[in-house]
């Protein structure tokens, strides 16, 4: 049994990523769940508007309350208000000068809103509660946006590496550089069904979604496809890329789960990115699920449009272009050295 | 110099050299067998031939991959495609290749009745061949063929060498790896090497008759450093020819581990 002991020490010693995982994977755990497992938020971002703005938010910002007010706007109305929680820069709003005073609460931030409910109702002020976008703030209505994007990571990195590492393994990859096909067809050919197969999903998910759960799809279709599209070439970029660092289908598995768990606690699905300490948060906004979980609650739910989403789309496609890109040229050398290489290296030998 | 083959070949991993100044030419129409043990380097020769690896220093002859058959190491084919989608896939790729030749190439591969299986459920010969008739169905002018009967049951061989010599026979210049002596014997050409290095070069016949001293059996080596267990006895090597018993006749094996024994008795390693 000593020996076996040993061998199996020695063997892990030389698997760096078990190894890794082994002593990674709890910090990562004790530290998100430590940190940001957090489901009340302590500051929700609040706006006042209307002629009383400014008194309320003294007001507000002298009780010990979780409203973190971020917009005093006293000649702004209800409509400008309502347009500040499509555009996600606050979670409420309170619309004064009516009376009795108005607060407007954002349903798609399901955490920040129950939060909000139970602030006003304890502080047995005479406030008018609406709850847009998600009235009843169902779960499902806010998971359903975020899980289209949980699917899309799956199919993209861990479908997407194993189908590419499978023709490593086997070796029909040196087959397929030998062969007349250019390396952007074989790239190409490799990832486009996979694109198809994620588009098809995507659409299934969604659909599925309005009609169980009954989940509302106010904004521009479009405006989605896009987004979708762009994160989904960030997804196929972590796929190609973890094929190049990975020789087995175990492996390439064991390395996407690094980029999927991080991607499911911290990127806003579960725990409000409200409710994550700053400590953390960066590592959230380094996430592209983060930007997609934005664009689809926003979509779906907000009824967001593109000007008003321009930053997540933009974040998405530099994600897209850094991450595609350097995926892409890794396992162009995979295929093998460039013609290029190869006579310019018969030419050092000429000269 | 033929068309085909390799000048003053080297190819270095880091410090390592894989491959040391090989010169080996390919004729059109002739068999090359590139023997030697494992980590010999007769991977890595075929893989700077078809492009894989890019030569530290030499001069490597090819023809474009248009005109180039490659079987690797490996089956070759696709495994969860069946025999006929293996090959309909590599004639859309070379794109010249007609139907007829892929009903050809399975029937005299004995694969026809077996083109709707998938290449998984084939048998290690049958996978071979497979592999074999991808890479010549596009009539290549170099077909290089990576051990192709490695783990290929007796059988399977002699069919396999059939197809090799038929694709010679047509005009192309094939090269492969083998680690089979005997197999070998049956080439028009061999390279031997040994770490890198060409050990041998030449026609069969012409390194057995060109072997230095004779070779004996024996039942107790004389100088063991000079002997290997053959059977219940031992061959032992003579570098002088004056054999206890009558000397055998060398075969293609004996030469290999003769040159084998001379280089490290030069090289004062024994």
């Amino acid at each position: 049994m000593r020996a076996m002991i040993v061998k199996e020490f020695r063997e892990l010693r030389r698997d760096r990523r078990t190894l890794g995982m082994l002593i990674g994977m709890p910090i990562l755990l004790l530290l998100v769940f430590g940190y940001a497992a957090n489901f009340s938020v302590s500051d929700i971002p609040t706006a006042i508007v209307g002629p009383a703005a400014q008194q309320v938010a003294d007001q507000v910002q002298a009780a010990n309350s979780p409203f973190d007010v971020t917009e005093v706007l006293p000649q702004d109305d209800k409509d400008s208000a309502t347009t500040l929680l499509v555009d996600n820069e606050v979670s409420v709003a309170i619309v004064t000068g009516v009376q009795p005073p108005e607060a407007l609460i954002d349903g798609a931030s399901l955490f920040s809103a129950q939060t909000a409910v139970s602030a006003i109702h304890a502080s047995g002020l005479d406030v008018q509660i609406d709850v847009l976008f998600n009235p009843d703030l169902t779960t499902a209505w806010v998971m359903v946006p975020a899980i289209i994007g949980l699917i899309l990571t799956f199919i993209g990195t861990v479908i997407t590496s194993i189908g590419l590492v499978r023709e490593r393994e086997s070796g029909t990859l040196e087959q397929l550089a030998v062969m007349p096909i250019r390396p952007s067809s074989v790239i190409l050919g490799k990832i486009v069904p996979y694109f198809i197969l994620a588009a098809l999903d995507m659409t299934a998910v969604t659909l599925l979604g309005m009609w169980l759960f009954g989940v509302p799809f106010n904004g521009n279709p479009l405006v989605f496809a896009l987004g979708s599209a762009l994160f989904l070439f960030v997804v196929l970029g972590l796929g190609v890329f973890i094929s190049t660092i990975s020789s087995t289908v175990g492996q390439a598995i064991q390395t996407a789960f690094f980029f999927l768990l991080p991607q499911i606690l911290l990127s806003g699905m579960i725990f409000p990115l409200d409710a994550i300490p700053w400590g953390v948060r960066w590592i959230s906004y380094l996430l592209p699920l983060t930007y997609f979980v934005e664009i689809s609650q926003g979509v779906m739910l907000r009824g967001t449009p593109i000007d008003h989403l321009w930053i997540p789309m933009v974040v998405l496609a530099g994600m897209a272009v850094l991450v595609f890109a350097g995926a892409v040229a890794r396992f162009r050398r995979d295929l093998g050295p460039s013609k290029h290489q190869i006579r310019k290296a018969a030419e050092a030998v000429a000269t | 110099m033929s068309a085909f083959g390799v000048e003053e070949l080297t190819v270095r991993y880091g410090d390592t050299i894989a491959l040391d100044d090989i010169t080996l030419s390919l004729p059109a129409g002739e068999v090359t067998a590139v023997v030697g043990g494992d980590g010999a380097g007769k991977s890595t020769l075929l893989a700077a031939l078809v492009g894989l690896v890019a030569p530290s220093m030499g001069v490597v002859r090819a023809p474009d991959d248009a005109h180039l058959g490659y079987l690797p190491a490996s089956a070759g084919s696709w495994a969860e495609l069946t025999v006929m989608q293996n090959m309909m896939f590599t004639a859309e790729v070379f794109g010249d290749v007609e139907a007829a030749r892929v009903e050809e190439l399975l029937r005299r591969a004995q694969l026809w009745q077996a083109r709707d299986r998938l290449a998984r459920a084939l048998s290690g010969g049958m996978r071979k061949k497979l592999g074999f008739c991808m890479a010549v169905a596009s009539s290549p002018e170099l077909i290089v063929l990576d051990e192709p009967s490695t783990g290929v049951d007796p059988v399977s061989r002699v069919e396999l060498w059939r197809l090799i010599a038929d694709a010679a026979v047509s005009g192309a210049a094939v090269v492969m790896a083998s680690t089979y002596l005997d197999e070998a014997e049956r080439a028009n050409r061999v390279l031997a090497l040994d770490h890198g290095a060409a050990l041998l070069q030449g026609q069969p016949d012409e390194l057995r008759s060109a072997m230095p001293g004779a070779v004996a059996r024996v039942d107790e080596p004389r100088d063991p450093r000079l002997a290997w267990r053959y059977g219940r006895g031992y061959r032992e090597w003579f570098p002088d020819a004056n054999t206890p018993v009558p000397a055998e006749e060398p075969d293609l094996e004996t030469a290999v581990i003769v040159a084998s024994l001379a280089r490290e008795l030069e090289g004062g390693r024994l």
